[in-house]
């Protein structure tokens, strides 16, 4: 019997012919990530260890990105404390404020992730790499620790479940909505312990940054990581970001999935997730009436630079409906420039808007747009749990940067298409 | 003895330990606000050695390590659930909160209930009910990280 995609990367990386569901392996990790909330605790434990160098200073990432620019005195004392890591340790990549960005947006634009690689990060959305072949999967700060003194990570080889994409997505749907439309058929824990591989023509049609988005939002169906075939996008992208050289695994034809499911991408409408969890989906056409008093387009889910395009084309020369804050975060400085330059950034201001510096803040209700009691928010995030962006009465509905973007001109959730 | 906390499914981690207090990793400090956002009676009550029983997927959401951290140092002895989401479980293994995977244990436990745990058998005692569940016991694989208080310990034999 074959293997799926996530298990042939596995059997690579631990030096195996061939790994099955349910194995414990040890496999050699090619980047370890941090951020701000999590390395400190795996910097405690990596001492605790008794290792005193990293197994690797180019294949560590620390990115302090969740509470900066430092929110507060605790907040700055965290991010002291990583930075003198990271200098001590003298990692090659860690990115300060002012150069970095978003975890998740920033390490495959800088070139750190590309196919075939093996990548673990204690934040739960460093599932996003799978967008480009790779295995990678979120962690806790432990095993980053382990990870750091010694590169290897214990693993538990995952079942697949493979979704067959056909078709394209029709205007105002994207890479948002798929994964919106996937959760709320199988649930939240509905991929729990499993990868989610995606094959089929329909990968083609989509782009590399709703890839980025599909993948980021594994873990909200409780999978271990979320996988896309290597094509023509996506070598394109890393001969553009990394000049690494890669291998690109594919899945066996005859490779064991313990579901398979077909998804025509033309059928897919502009999907919500109300609250408090993302598999409480409704397509756009039953949403009803939602009074909304804040947007949020960005985060490592939908901070890119296509998800700004699409905010600007509908905000250009409209006027943000009044009482109504939108808050706007590009992924990374580089796609904040590229914004910049291409207009989008008067766009959004001359709307009414907020444009800022990257950061995860409002995500989750760190700071930098949080939500007083009873508020309701549009958001292109990834997490509508109770109180996750503020106040626990407080309501997250998750959605496209396009919707975002129309519910920011009318004040209640918008179907792009009424524009 | 163990008296029981009782949830429902997809506890998350945001609601175990919001991302309002991820600004500190001060272990005492994350647990004085343990549970803040689904029960805020629980610092006030909670005892050395209580069991916390939930639903399915119990720690979906953030990796924060800070929720196993957070419930271990309130004093929870043990976390029974039908299904844990996979990072927490990997947390809590790796610092060395014991859990167990338990869907008979979750259906005949209520909130209050006292339970006995012997964990090298996975066996759990209902005592306020007077019945016995018995949990899967761990892969060696995992054990071998149990026993040596967590991943740190582990690594550190090895070497």
């Amino acid at each position: 019997m074959g293997m799926t995609m996530t298990q042939k990367i596995l059997a690579s990386k631990s030096g195996l012919e061939e790994v099955r569901a349910g194995q414990f392996i040890e496999a050699d990790i090619d980047l370890a990530l941090g951020n701000d909330v999590t390395a400190p605790v795996a910097i405690r434990e990596f001492q605790r260890s008794g290792a005193e160098t990293v197994y690797d200073k180019n294949k560590v990432a620390i990115v302090p990105d969740h509470f900066t620019p430092n929110k507060d005195v605790k907040a700055a004392e965290q991010c002291k404390y990583i930075r003198e890591f990271a200098l001590r340790q003298d990692l090659t990549n860690y990115f300060e404020v002012g150069q970095m960005g978003i975890e998740h947006c920033l390490i495959p634009e800088k070139g750190l992730a590309v196919p075939g690689d093996a990548i673990i990060g204690a934040d739960s959305h460093t599932c996003t790499y799978g967008a480009l072949g790779a295995f990678s999967t979120g962690v806790g700060s432990t095993d980053l620790a382990a990870v750091m003194a010694r590169g290897k990570c214990w693993l538990k080889v995952p079942a697949g479940i493979k979704f067959n994409l056909s078709g394209a997505m029709g205007k105002w749907v994207s890479g948002k909505d798929l994964i919106l439309h996937i959760i709320g058929m199988i649930g939240v824990d509905g991929a729990l312990y499993q990868s989610m591989e995606f094959a089929g023509e329909g990968t083609g049609a989509l782009t590399m940054d709703d890839r980025f988005t599909v993948a980021n939002m594994a873990i909200e169906a409780g999978a271990k990581n979320g996988i896309f075939p290597v094509d023509d996008k996506t070598t394109e992208y890393v001969k553009a970001h990394s000049n690494r050289p890669y291998k690109v695994f594919e899945a066996d034809d005859d490779a064991p999935y313990t579901r398979v499911i077909n998804i025509n991408l033309a059928a897919l409408r502009p999907t919500v997730a109300f609250p408090h969890l993302p598999e409480n989906t409704k397509t756009i056409d039953d949403v009803g009436e939602v009074k909304i008093d804040q947007v949020v387009i960005g985060s490592c889910t939908n901070g890119r630079i296509g998800d700004l395009r699409i905010a600007a084309d509908i905000l250009r020369g409209r006027k943000v409906k009044k009482g109504v804050r939108v808050i706007v975060f590009p992924g990374t400085q580089a796609i904040y420039l590229q914004a910049v330059k291409e207009g989008l950034v008067t766009d959004i201001v001359e709307a009414g808007a907020a444009f800022s510096t990257p950061t995860c803040g409002p995500c989750l209700g760190g700071h930098m747009g949080i939500l007083a009691e009873g508020e309701r928010a549009v958001s292109t995030t990834n997490r509508n749990f109770v109180g996750r962006m503020g106040h626990v009465k407080s309501e997250v509905y998750l959605a496209s940067p396009a919707v975002a973007a129309a519910s920011a001109l009318t004040g209640r959730i918008e179907d792009p298409a009424n524009i | 003895m163990s008296k029981v906390y009782k949830y429902g499914n997809n506890v998350d981690t945001d609601v175990i330990i919001p991302a309002r207090y991820l600004n500190t990793s001060d272990d005492k400090e994350l647990a004085s606000h343990c549970m803040e956002d689904i029960d805020a009676g629980f610092v006030k009550t909670v005892r050395e050695g209580d069991v916390i029983v939930a639903g399915t997927n119990f720690g979906c959401g953030s990796s924060r390590e800070h929720a196993p951290i957070a419930m271990k140092v309130s004093g929870i002895s043990c976390v029974i659930a039908e299904t844990f989401a996979r990072i927490f479980f990997r947390n809590a293994i790796n610092i060395g909160l014991p859990i167990l995977e338990c869907p008979e244990a979750v259906h005949g436990t209520q909130a209050g209930d006292e339970l006995d745990i012997d964990l090298e058998s996975g066996t759990i005692r209902n005592i306020t009910r007077g019945k016995t569940f018995k949990a899967e016991p761990f892969p060696p694989f995992m054990k071998r990280i149990i026993d040596a208080g967590g991943l740190i310990g582990a690594i550190s034999e090895k070497k």
